[in-house]
């Protein structure tokens, strides 16, 4: 087998707490995981779980107390590992001084491009990331989500083979979700591996071949998130066809509304569909979709924390 | 060396980017202007005082320069965590240090230079305008190429006083880094004083101490020969090596201990 993309082994940070008689706080503990070549990896977990720690841990922005990390074979922090990733930080800042364009060109210099090289490059990645027209303004006048988008430009000037994400979507307005999220799926398209952090779910779902979910520091499952057992808290139920009589005649008025002429019904765990979509088909409904409604991230940690061992 | 470079091309653009820079590069033609003025009223004494505010303006702007910016040089960087992404740039730690120390010296460099010039311009300006038997009774001539070792003192001094800010805001915070800079540059210049120490005090303990941080403090003073060269005498080519050699070493041992204590720092 090839060697992994990314190795953590038994990672490990304390940081001390405290300033009179400071006492260790575990942020990350013993945290081992593999990441393919090629892999879209979701690193899933509630705020304060570890996540921004393991990456800083990865970039050596923070030294271990314990453990490894390695990246495409070369140890966390050398820079032939640097030459071939790119990272952005969570909600990342830069120079308030330089335009979008100016900050590649500095930063593909770092990287050893000429001044000419690193211009086409910042070209070509601001317009990939929406940027284009904004390239020359001064990133002091930007906003938070054109910022997060030169982040990412940045974090690509030097074509890498891994990329690490902190938070990607945080910050963002639905349309900037739905383009990082293209941006991410592309990535992995084109056999990059990628790294992300979230919060949240169900950014991952669409996105991730596998992922892995963080808990107070501890790595608590791994896998993809069919294999998770996520509780299903619900169902969303789309039929088309019923009038808001016939689904009051259900007695489901509260939960349901109508968008573009369908009823959208949001149904409980204890509202079975198998029980409500023969009414409704008496009715004339058709189903447009069943989606099941997964606990958040944040039950999901809740329950499996409470009961070690049911986590697969 | 590639790396260190482009750093230090960085540091440059943004301080001549920060509107400060312009501030005080103004500051300082304003005042070597003003020195002007007060010359026209001051018959015979006209040169001698433009030098002094001359050079002493290149100094204290260049202080500022030198402490303002170089406190944030590494600081700023933390503080907005665009440190995150450019650590992760191939780059190592040292060379993020020296290309900041590289970048705010040539920037100081470059302002110490405009402020040079135009002071030789003002003074070039004043021997052009007075009559022969006026400029008899100068003790140097007004353009006098003497007081160059002195401007290249006072950068070598800006330097040195760069390193201490640069080192103090490599583990602290700004404002204290601020209040140490200067702090350190007031005693730089007493600092002779406690060479001879055992001559004051009885305690032997307190003579090595006084000793021990005679040595260890940078002096400062051996710099500043500004009145020497206002008042026309030599200062020769080896007290500015023997100096500057000094400077060089000291922003060495300053440079050796940021990268160290840089090197092991947890950015959270």
């Amino acid at each position: 087998m090839s060697t992994p993309a990314i190795t953590l082994d038994g990672l490990t940070k304390d940081y001390a707490v405290g300033f009179w008689r400071p006492r260790p706080h575990r942020a990350l503990d013993q945290v081992s995981l593999e990441v393919a070549t090629g892999e879209v990896l979701g690193y899933l977990g509630p705020n304060g779980a570890g996540k921004t720690t393991t990456l800083k841990l990865l970039m050596q922005l923070i030294y271990p107390t314990a453990g490894t990390a390695e990246i495409l074979g070369c140890p966390a922090g050398d820079v032939d590992a640097s030459l071939r990733l790119g990272y952005l930080p969570e909600l990342p800042y830069f120079y308030d001084n330089l335009s979008a364009e100016e900050l590649l060109i500095y930063f593909g210099g770092l990287f050893g491009l000429s001044t000419a090289d690193a211009r086409e490059r910042a070209t070509t990645l601001l317009d990939r990331v929406g940027l284009g027209a904004a390239r020359h303004q001064r990133l002091r006048r930007y906003s938070k989500g054109m910022l997060q988008r030169v982040g990412i430009a940045q974090a690509l000037v030097n074509d890498p083979e891994v990329v690490f994400l902190d938070e990607p979507m945080s910050g963002l307005d639905p349309v900037g979700r739905r383009d990082m999220r293209e941006l991410i799926r592309q990535l992995g398209a084109e056999g990059r591996t990628v790294f992300f952090s979230s919060h949240i779910l169900s950014d991952a779902e669409a996105l991730c071949s596998r992922v892995a979910i963080m808990a107070r520091g501890k790595l608590i499952a791994t896998g993809r998130i069919a294999d998770l057992a996520f509780e299903v808290r619900g169902w969303e139920l789309v039929v088309s066809g019923a009038s808001a009589d016939d689904v009051r005649a259900l007695g489901l008025e509260e939960s349901t509304r109508e968008v573009d002429g369908r009823q959208v019904i949001e149904l409980a765990i204890d509202q079975p569909p198998d029980r409500i979509l023969p009414e409704l088909a008496r009715h004339g409904a058709q189903v447009v979709s069943l989606t099941p409604r997964h606990e958040s991230l944040e039950d999901y940690f809740m329950r499996v924390v409470s009961q070690p061992g049911e986590a697969s | 060396m590639a790396i260190i470079g482009r750093i230090a091309v960085h540091v440059f653009k943004e301080s001549v980017r920060d509107k400060v820079l312009y501030n005080l590069v103004l500051f300082a033609v304003l005042l070597i202007a003003a020195s002007y003025l007060i010359g026209q009223l001051t018959a015979g004494q006209d040169v001698k005082i433009i030098k002094d505010l001359g050079l002493a303006a290149t100094q204290i702007f260049g202080l500022f320069i030198a402490v303002f910016i170089g406190i944030g040089l590494v600081s700023k960087e933390v503080e907005r965590r665009s440190i995150y992404s450019l650590l992760s740039k191939p780059i190592r730690r040292h060379e993020l240090i020296l290309g900041k120390y590289a970048g705010l010296v040539l920037t100081l460099a470059v302002n110490v230079v405009v402020m040079a010039a135009t002071l030789y311009l003002v003074l070039g300006y004043m021997s052009w305008v007075e009559s022969e038997e006026f400029k008899a009774t100068w003790l140097r001539p007004a353009a006098d190429p003497a007081m160059l070792p002195a401007i290249f003192l006072v950068f070598a001094q800006l330097a040195l006083v760069t390193a201490l800010a640069l080192f103090f805001s490599t583990f602290s915070s700004p404002i204290l880094s601020a209040v140490l800079t200067f702090g350190l540059y007031v005693v730089g210049h007493f600092n002779a004083d406690l060479r001879n120490f055992e001559s004051v005090v009885d305690s032997t303990a307190a003579a090595y101490l006084a000793r021990a941080l005679y040595y260890a403090l940078p002096s400062l003073a051996p710099f500043d020969v500004k009145a020497a060269v206002v008042h026309g005498e030599p200062v020769t080519f080896g007290y500015v090596a023997m100096t500057t050699g000094y400077g060089a070493a000291y922003v060495a041992a300053l440079l050796l201990a940021a990268v160290f204590i840089f090197s092991r720092r947890d950015f959270k």
